[in-house]
């Protein structure tokens, strides 16, 4: 499943005059676990609608031997491309069941659409366990709880098919407990998938990131492991300044990393 | 992973009552239409019933477009418009035929009475035929849907400028025909018919006859329709009201899933139509025009947009207020009709159907649905 990298080059994004990527050159070989991070307005949000096609850009961004520059957006979908959004949006009127079957079901022909779904499909009952979710199945997906709807919408991109997983700020809002259970699924799920993660909170990004690249300013400032990009003087110059961050939590830390970006700025 | 307080989700067993829910509910309907409503109503009061029932018609379309679809089809006169004139021009034509002293091919008397230079317009002479004219009735409306949706919804036109669209499409339809006063009747529209496929319209059996034909087509169309609610097909589209963009990232392109739903409920408005006319005699500009589209809304906004049954009753509801109340306030009617719309649009969103949910909410605050549902 974990077939193909992202290969970014060179892509630019600009609104109205307003360069927001300027040149982001960017690997994300296939099977990593990468974070995006950099201070507000660094372009990462825009990043990723430029990969998933919301975005018009400039440049080159490769999935496999797929230039996805130029598709519309359920086209690159379509290839194995999928990603959520900071809030989540999932079906709220529809059960979480349903939530995933449509999900699993792009590519369905015309007589299966006009049918009554039959049971439940095998992937939307793998990611019903993936995600914890299997208990909550007939629930409408809009009583669900803030991480449980975040949940959902990566169970969305799992029975979708995807080889990448796009997540812009999975853990926001969520408590202690459910980023922590967040981090495991993301584990869990980068065994066989590529994933991208855009996050500003820094113990969850210690915690699971296995590499990471940090955004400044439209451009890719540092790139490496969490040690070496927390080790870098660009990184820590960016930071300063931003020591509002909030002290590392030493319950989650692993002891390979053991400094903070925002302590050393 | 589920640290939440949401409790686990009890699997409801599925009661004999719920089971048999939805075939009893059918059943009753057709007791209702098919034994009791004929023997109880007389002749009068059942073709009152026939014409509502052609409301009826649309609005389960609309429940289809708008209801699950999102698509406030304010328009609906076109398709309405498209199918009546398809069968009352074939109808005409099969008059001017049968009248004594004549064969086929010849004028239908309004063109005799304005003149079109004693030759049938080409695209009349397709019409005469029965086979070709009933299935224009509700082809002619999909297609004419399907051309325009095609561009609509690939433009990503939607909410208030969709209606707005689709009300111009209704206003210049209606506008046109009354410039056509020579070859579709004009201001006056399409009117007199004597005869529906050989059987005289002016013998009350008949009469009951295209009643229960409108009745049986209405049920069929509500069963279509409920096949379509329940299928993969039916949450895709709800899944497209609540967010477009989502789904477009999933896979799917939404105008397709739109395009489906606008055509089926421009079908079932053609049908509608065309059903319209051997029940009430006439189609003209004005049944097609701003205000009956708006008016084929209404109902279903009244009883209940996303319940099927609900926007069939209420389309019957509201037509039978028209006609009772257009009667004894004949000014007023209109100003009551917006006011409905505006009241069920924006206090009663799920309309009369959800009456009974939102009380149920109201009474125990706990219930964290209400907001959603």
């Amino acid at each position: 499943m974990s077939g193909e990298g992202l290969t970014i080059r060179d892509l630019r994004v600009t609104f109205d005059g307003f360069t927001a990527v300027d040149g982001v050159n960017l690997d994300v070989p296939a099977g990593d676990l990468r974070f995006l991070i950099g201070p507000n307005g660094a372009g990462k949000t825009t990043l990723v609608d430029a990969v998933t096609g919301l975005a018009k850009a400039t440049g080159s961004v490769r999935f496999g031997d797929e230039e996805l520059i130029g598709k519309p957006v359920h086209r690159i979908a379509r290839l194995g491309i999928g990603r959520t959004f900071q809030t989540a949006t999932v079906f709220e009127q529809l059960t979480v069941l349903q939530n995933l079957d449509i999900a699993a079901g792009a590519g369905r022909g015309m007589m299966t659409m006009l049918r009554r779904r039959k049971g439940i499909p095998e992937p939307v009952t793998k990611a019903l366990e993936t995600t914890g979710l299997t208990d909550l199945r007939d629930r409408p997906a809009g009583v669900l709880a803030h991480g449980q709807k975040q949940w959902l919408e990566i169970g969305m991109l799992l029975v979708q098919d995807v080889q990448l997983l796009l997540l812009d700020e999975p853990v926001a809002g969520m408590s202690h407990e459910e980023r922590e259970a967040t981090g495991e699924l993301l584990q869990r799920v980068s065994a066989d998938h590529t994933v991208v993660v855009i996050e500003h909170d820094m113990d969850f990004m210690r915690s699971f990131a296995r590499s990471v690249s940090v955004l400044h300013a439209g451009k890719v400032l540092s790139e490496g492991t969490v040690a070496e990009v927390q080790a870098d003087p660009k990184v820590q110059e960016v930071y300063l300044g931003r020591a509002s961050e909030p002290e590392p939590a030493s319950v989650s830390e692993p002891s390979a990393t053991p400094v903070s970006v925002a302590e050393e700025a | 992973m589920t640290t939440t307080t949401t409790a686990a989700a009890p699997t409801q067993p599925v009661s004999l009552l719920e089971r048999f829910r939805v075939p009893g509910g059918f059943a009753l309907g057709a007791v209702l239409l098919l034994g009791i409503a004929p023997l109880a109503l007389s002749d009068f009061r059942l073709s009152l019933l026939a014409k509502y029932l052609c409301y009826a018609i649309v609005a389960v379309g609309v429940s289809l477009a708008w209801g699950r679809g999102g698509l406030l089809v304010l328009g609906q006169g076109v398709f309405f418009g498209l199918g009546g004139y398809a069968m009352a021009m074939h109808l005409k034509l099969a008059d001017a035929a049968a009248a004594p002293g004549a064969g086929p091919g010849a004028l239908p008397d309004f063109m005799q009475l304005y003149g079109t230079g004693g030759a049938l317009p080409w695209w009349w002479k397709p019409f005469a035929n029965p086979g070709f004219a009933l299935a224009a009735t509700v082809l002619l409306p999909m297609a004419v849907a399907a051309i325009l949706g095609f561009f609509i919804f690939r433009r990503r036109v939607k909410g208030a400028y969709f209606a707005i669209l689709s009300q111009a499409m209704a206003a210049a339809l209606s506008i046109w025909l009354v410039g056509q006063q020579a070859t579709t009747g004009g201001t006056n529209g399409l009117t007199d018919m004597q005869g529906f496929f050989g059987y005289s319209l002016d013998d009350p059996v008949n009469q009951k006859m295209v009643y229960f034909i409108i009745a049986v087509v209405l049920l069929l169309l509500m069963a279509l329709a409920r096949q379509l609610f329940v299928s993969r097909y039916g949450e895709l589209l709800i899944a497209v009201r609540d967010s477009e963009e989502r789904v477009r990232f999933l896979g799917y392109d939404p105008a397709n899933v739109k395009l489906v739903a606008y055509v089926v409920a421009a079908g079932m408005a053609g049908l509608a139509g065309a059903l319209f006319v051997p029940a009430v005699g006439i189609i003209s500009p004005a049944l097609i025009g701003i205000v009956p589209s708006i008016g084929f809304v209404i109902g279903a906004a009244v009883g209940g947009r996303a319940s099927l049954v609900g926007a069939v009753l209420g389309a019957v509801a509201v037509a039978w207020a028209q006609s009772t109340l257009s009667d004894a306030f004949p000014a007023a009617w209109t100003y009551f009709q917006g006011l409905l719309f505006i009241v069920a649009v924006g206090f009663l969103p799920g309309g009369l159907a959800s009456l009974v949910t939102v009380i149920r909410n109201r009474r125990t605050p706990t219930t964290r649905s209400g907001e959603t549902a």
